[in-house]
């Protein structure tokens, strides 16, 4: 995992606490972070006609690694087949890059910005493994959903969205219509 | 130029710097999404409890923005929307994932793309968030084949749009959609007034300039209007008239007779011609177009668009054949092919089926050049010549199946 290098530590080497002097600062105002984040998406579908995704990168490093212990079984799930059968390679797709620049930007926006800070996030009700647990529990929902709808928040909410695909725009309203109709019962995880 | 770019609608190693190119945009979705609060899950969850809408802001401020940009692009005829990837509608995967997602959004706090954010940033319930999406990732290839039909055909609509669906023009979508998103952003602020005490009037006022803004451009977007199919093939001339004129997407009628037989092959044969000659004679599995209409088709083909799909045009000769080739190459109609010689030549080559055929004189180049007994259409030996008979036959291969874009392995997008 690319992470573990890049947690820092108590008592940890200099170089690692240079990632964590720069000053704090706030986030962007919403609409200027949707208009740039826009802009970023335009250019991915104006230069490569594709638009921008997460989970089918997660997807394809997932299926790199059971590729390679478990090659015959690869073989023969048509599923995997597609993206990892015989001798083709799970990572050479456009979405297993734009993934790894991802973190990339995401890594260098939080240092920039004097937010690279160990931490959990949590509401004030619940333990900090509680919230480990759900987040887990919460990533294992996503996973699936996400592979089911053939593309997630990143890949087919916004990309189909801005593209005006009619099941994205579906997709969108479930999103929202799910974690809205559970909200209410959860609610002691975040107030 | 002509956008997409050609080379980069996939990665290959052919093109290393098409590698750079999608990390560079993966870097500037990583960044934007960090900067917009979008690697802290109290404030995604926070959309749920409408103390504070930053998911709804940035999301639909980025669909939208993305959307004027694109279909300003597509109208003035810089953007090639038939090659931009509109994801495949599948209603039932949609909606049910959709909902799951929803769950795993309220639960744990992110979606995909914003945990690896949270991740990269040391937020640790990212951490495991990213391990339970790998497990329910897994966990669904495993499990697929369980329910591959209902997820394979369940509401399949191919590629259909929003003006697929309501029957409206783009630009008037585009508007719709534009209008919708700044009432939601309206309402969002209200929510946010009531429920986490926003004072509004300390919002920036050049929000309402930018609002403005979208709505200029949506409309304009509604007076550009769409290329015309002409325009568009004025962009593409240059690459087409040479294959054209190279010969490469003219097939002859014994490629045409094999593709016919082959079984992994989807064929769809148009034939160009009159109706008159169409019912005297036509090739089995042929379907009648007017030259005129042949446009219309456009949308269905791109709608069900496959790989192993090819499309044969004909017409007595090659003329109107060639032209209604340029019409469907126009629309970015994938694996296009004309047939050598037409339908004269077919019958030339497996004519001889048929003695009651006989060979008559072209007044004009596109004409038919044989005489029939009856109008018997496709009953004729030669329209469906014997496989066994001609098993033999020898030709220049020049069906090549591009494969524009492969989704189905999983591209989140």
């Amino acid at each position: 995992m690319t992470t573990l290098t890049k947690s820092p530590r108590a008592g940890s080497p200099t170089w690692l606490k240079m990632l964590r002097q720069r000053p704090p600062k706030d986030y962007v105002h919403p609409y200027l972070g949707g208009f740039l984040l826009g802009l970023v998406l335009f250019a991915a579908f104006f230069l490569t006609g594709n638009g921008l995704g997460a989970s089918g990168g997660l997807n394809r490093y997932l299926v790199y690694v059971e590729d390679m212990f478990f090659p015959e079984h690869v073989d023969r799930t048509p599923y995997l087949l597609k993206m990892a059968g015989g001798d083709k390679d799970p990572l050479d797709d456009w979405v297993v890059m734009v993934v790894a620049g991802a973190m990339l930007g995401g890594f260098t926006a939080g240092w920039w910005n004097g937010r690279l800070k160990i931490e959990t996030n949590k509401g004030p009700q619940i333990s900090v493994r509680t919230r480990w647990l759900m987040a887990f529990i919460g990533g294992a929902f996503m996973g699936y959903g996400a592979r089911m709808a053939r593309g997630c928040t990143s890949g087919l909410a916004l990309s189909g969205g801005a593209v005006l695909s009619t099941g994205a725009w579906a997709f969108m309203f479930a999103v929202f219509g799910g974690a809205y109709m559970l909200a209410y019962f959860v609610r002691k995880l975040w107030q | 130029m002509n956008f997409p770019l050609p080379e980069l609608q996939a990665t290959s190693a052919a093109n290393p710097w098409s590698y750079l190119v999608f990390i560079v945009i993966g870097f500037a979705f990583g960044y934007v999404l960090e900067i917009a609060g979008f690697g802290n899950s109290k404030k995604l969850a926070a959309q749920f409890y409408f103390t504070e809408l930053t998911v709804l802001k940035v999301m639909f401020g980025a669909i939208v923005t993305a959307m004027v940009l694109i279909f300003i692009m597509v109208g003035l005829g810089v953007l090639d929307y038939g090659q931009v990837y509109v994801n495949t509608t599948y209603f039932g995967p949609m909606v049910l994932g959709g909902l799951i997602m929803g769950v795993g959004f309220i639960i744990g706090g992110f979606c995909p793309g914003t945990s690896l954010v949270g991740l990269v940033t040391g937020k640790l319930d990212a951490l495991f968030f990213v391990l339970g999406v790998m497990v329910g990732i897994f966990a669904f290839g495993e499990t697929e084949w369980l329910f591959d039909i209902w997820w394979q055909t369940s509401g399949y609509m191919g590629r259909f749009t929003l003006m697929d669906w309501l029957g409206l023009p783009t630009g008037v979508i585009v508007t719709a959609v534009v209008l919708m998103a700044l009432f939601m952003f309206w309402g969002a602020e209200q929510l946010e007034r009531m429920f986490g005490k926003r004072d509004l009037a300390r919002e920036p006022k050049l929000r309402l300039a930018g609002a403005a803004s979208l709505v200029v451009a949506a409309l304009s977007v509604i007076v550009i209007g769409a290329p015309s199919n002409a325009a568009k093939y004025a962009q593409i001339a240059p690459v087409k008239d040479a294959a054209l004129a190279n010969r490469e997407v003219q097939i002859e009628p014994a490629e045409l007779f094999h593709t016919m037989y082959d079984d992994a092959l989807q064929l769809i044969l148009l034939d160009v011609r009159s109706e008159a000659d169409f019912n005297l004679f036509h090739l089995k599995g042929a379907h009648q177009v007017d030259p005129a209409e042949v446009i219309s088709l456009a949308p269905e083909l791109i709608a069900h668009a496959a790989p192993n799909r090819i499309v044969v045009v004909m017409s007595n000769d090659e003329q109107a054949a060639t032209a209604a080739w340029k019409v469907l190459a126009a629309e970015a109609i994938p694996n296009i092919y004309i047939l050598e010689g037409g339908v004269n030549n077919w019958l030339t080559v497996f004519g001889q089926d048929d003695p009651a055929i006989q060979a008559a004189a072209t007044p004009t180049p596109d004409d038919l050049g044989f005489a029939f007994p009856a109008a018997l259409g496709d009953r004729y030996t030669s329209a469906a010549p014997s496989l066994i008979r001609y098993e033999h036959l020898t030709y220049t291969p020049k069906i090549v199946l591009q494969i524009q874009r492969d989704k189905t392995g999983g591209g989140c997008g």
